[in-house]
């Protein structure tokens, strides 16, 4: 993640601080070698935290995962690269890493398609522009658990739309969350690469929830595009519609990047949703590796495969992050110069 | 009619389907809840109810209340002692550099993005080899030091704005490091606790991953209790949905009140500022 410039330091501020010090004013001084080490005193324990538990953590998750930790009792003593050859094979983790992928795609194009239209929409400035905003973006403030719970009943096959679906006649009602269906696609190994239809319904419960965060930063962006633009683009004889295409659409690639990012990191990761709407599914249509993760540690005991499990999460992250972030700093040297 | 309103009505019915798309979930919730037993049928399920009942909201209320007082132990204080230390690192990184204190802001913020399941086994180890394994405080402790990257990132660029000849004077005055924080920033700082706060207080609210690995039985916080509740089969479906919003309701109430200051908190650590 690129980093904003730095506010720039006031001149010998240090020296200035300590030359300066109170003239016939009685307070508590502080030792002048204390003084200077004040800022690195300050920051040390977060430091410190922060390297134990993420990066010595992360460390140690990947000895778990060379480990023979495969019951209760904690064993840390070698045991070899076994956990990530058995993944490979194992069919429950290839269909979790095709449906994060899959879901990832859906999820992250979803939000970022009806976040732009909101966010131009928003743009034109529609009476109660305030409102509007509001409404879009209150489920942001909503837990994915109270959404899993009440999505579940949404898209149950016999409740909820196809309730609706039912009173407007459509014959075939969709099963939803519950369809063991896989949009045909090829097979690779055990597992078919395609889209599971019950991955739909999870993505419109997400995307019901994150829609309005790619909304909110698309927004930022149109209101960063200055009137005289798009007046001189008016000027030019340009539609409305090629304003957007041709000038604005442009200016909004490094919100997409940031949208892909944020979005894509928390897709990646995600587990409460899935956990509580629909569980792994019949044939693990709707099972991600993060809920895998959870179910083979702390059910099943299998520390080290957990491990195996969340440290090719992490290079999923990672692999996703590291193109964008370098695409996003590109396009702000791009924007400076 | 003039061209200006007939252009604007596709723009109003897109708005209008949208914004009824956002609410169907809040209103199934509200008015499921609010029905009579003999009602709740999922064959009457988008019909209002005929007179207002609170049965359903009693009966989740009994069940979730400890959950509730639990997510409250947790997110309060957590919140607060997060905002705190954010405010110290996000002051000491907008008013201090030296060679390659940029790596360590970036050392401290890169903490943000990695999946935490990454961290899960270890930071369940250790806090059992402490004493803290199923227990509020030790979440309180996790989400207090998971929080470092983006209470920091948001106090620094929030410091950042506080015009240098303010600083200045007080230097003048004589004033230390820490005595430009204690008198300057902090004074100032209102603003910046308020969209930590909130930022804070919702994802710890509604944070399940950790709550449901480290806490069980009595100490789990209410996103917990309620996905145990809508997974069992014996609970009435209009009692999960009571359910589901009376554990929406605070963070809700708080984007309601403080939205502004939400939004803020959300772009921080995406947008430029």
């Amino acid at each position: 993640m690129s980093v904003e410039a730095m506010p720039q330091p006031i001149e010998g501020y240090e020296e200035s601080a300590l030359e300066r010090a109170p003239v016939g004013r009685k307070r508590h001084r502080i030792p002048r070698g204390v003084e200077r080490a004040m800022p690195l005193l300050l920051l040390l324990p977060s430091v410190i935290a922060i390297g134990v538990f993420v990066y010595g953590f992360i460390a140690w998750t990947g000895w778990v995962s060379v480990s023979n930790w495969t019951t209760f009792v904690q064993d840390m003593s070698f045991r070899g690269f076994t956990e990530y050859t058995r993944l490979l094979s194992d069919f429950r983790f290839l269909s979790g890493l095709r449906n994060v992928i899959v879901f990832t795609i859906l999820f992250v194009g979803m939000c970022a398609l009806v976040g732009l239209l909101l966010a131009i929409l928003l743009d034109r400035q529609p009476w109660g522009q305030p409102i509007w905003r509001n409404l879009f973006l209150f489920p942001l403030a909503i837990s994915f658990v109270v959404t899993g719970v009440v999505w579940q009943w949404l898209l149950n096959p016999s409740a909820g739309v196809n309730i609706l679906l039912d009173q407007l006649g459509v014959e075939s009602l969709p099963m939803w969350y519950v369809s063991t269906e896989i949009i045909p696609g090829w097979q690779w190994g055990q597992i078919e690469v395609a889209i599971p239809i019950a991955l739909v319904a999870v993505v419109l419960a997400a995307g019901w929830q994150m829609s309005g965060f790619a909304m909110a930063i698309y927004l930022a962006g149109l209101q960063g595009v200055s009137e005289d633009l798009r007046e001189a683009a008016r000027v030019d004889g340009a539609t409305e519609l090629e304003i957007y295409r041709r000038v604005i659409l442009p200016l909004l690639r490094p919100m997409t990047i940031t949208i892909v990012i944020v979005l894509g990191h928390i897709s990646l990761k995600t587990f409460d949703l899935i956990f509580v709407m629909t569980g792994s599914g019949t044939g693990y249509v709707t099972d991600v590796p993060a809920v895998y993760m959870y179910e083979a540690t702390f059910r099943a005991n299998q520390f080290a495969r957990g491990a195996a499990i969340s440290v090719v999460l992490l290079v999923l992250v990672i692999a996703l992050m590291a193109p964008a972030v370098w695409a996003r700093n590109k396009s702000e040297e791009g924007a400076r110069e | 009619m003039n061209s200006r309103v007939v252009t604007r009505i596709p723009l109003y019915g897109l708005l209008a389907l949208f914004g009824a798309a956002m609410l169907v979930p809040l209103y199934l919730m509200v008015i499921t809840s609010l029905k009579p037993p003999a009602e709740a049928l999922i064959s009457r399920m988008w019909m209002l109810p005929s007179e207002l009942s609170f049965a359903a909201w009693d009966s989740a209320w009994t069940t979730l209340r400890p959950y509730l007082v639990n997510s409250f132990t947790l997110a309060i204080p957590a919140t607060l002692l997060s905002a705190f230390v954010g405010s110290v690192n996000g002051y000491v990184f907008s008013r201090w550099r030296f060679r390659g204190s940029e790596y360590v802001f970036n050392f401290l913020l890169l903490g943000m993005f990695i999946p935490y399941q990454i961290v899960l086994i270890p930071l369940v180890v250790t806090l059992q080899s402490i004493g803290l394994y199923n227990s509020i405080a030790g979440l309180v402790i996790t989400h207090v030091i998971y929080g470092i990257p983006i209470t920091t990132l948001i106090f620094r660029n929030f410091y950042a704005r506080i015009p240098s000849d303010v600083i200045e004077a007080a230097e003048v005055d004589g004033a230390g490091f820490l005595g430009v924080y204690r008198r300057v920033a902090l004074p100032l700082s209102l603003p910046g606790f308020v969209v930590v706060g909130i930022w804070q207080f919702t994802q710890i609210w509604n944070e399940f991953l950790w709550a449901v690995t480290i806490t069980s039985a009595g100490q789990r916080p209410v996103m917990v209790a309620l996905q145990n509740l809508s997974g069992s089969q014996i609970v009435e479906w209009n009692v999960q949905m009571a359910a589901a919003l009376q554990a929406a309701l605070p963070t809700l109430i708080v984007y309601v009140l403080l939205g502004r200051y939400f939004v803020r908190g959300l772009l921080a650590g995406a947008v430029k500022e």
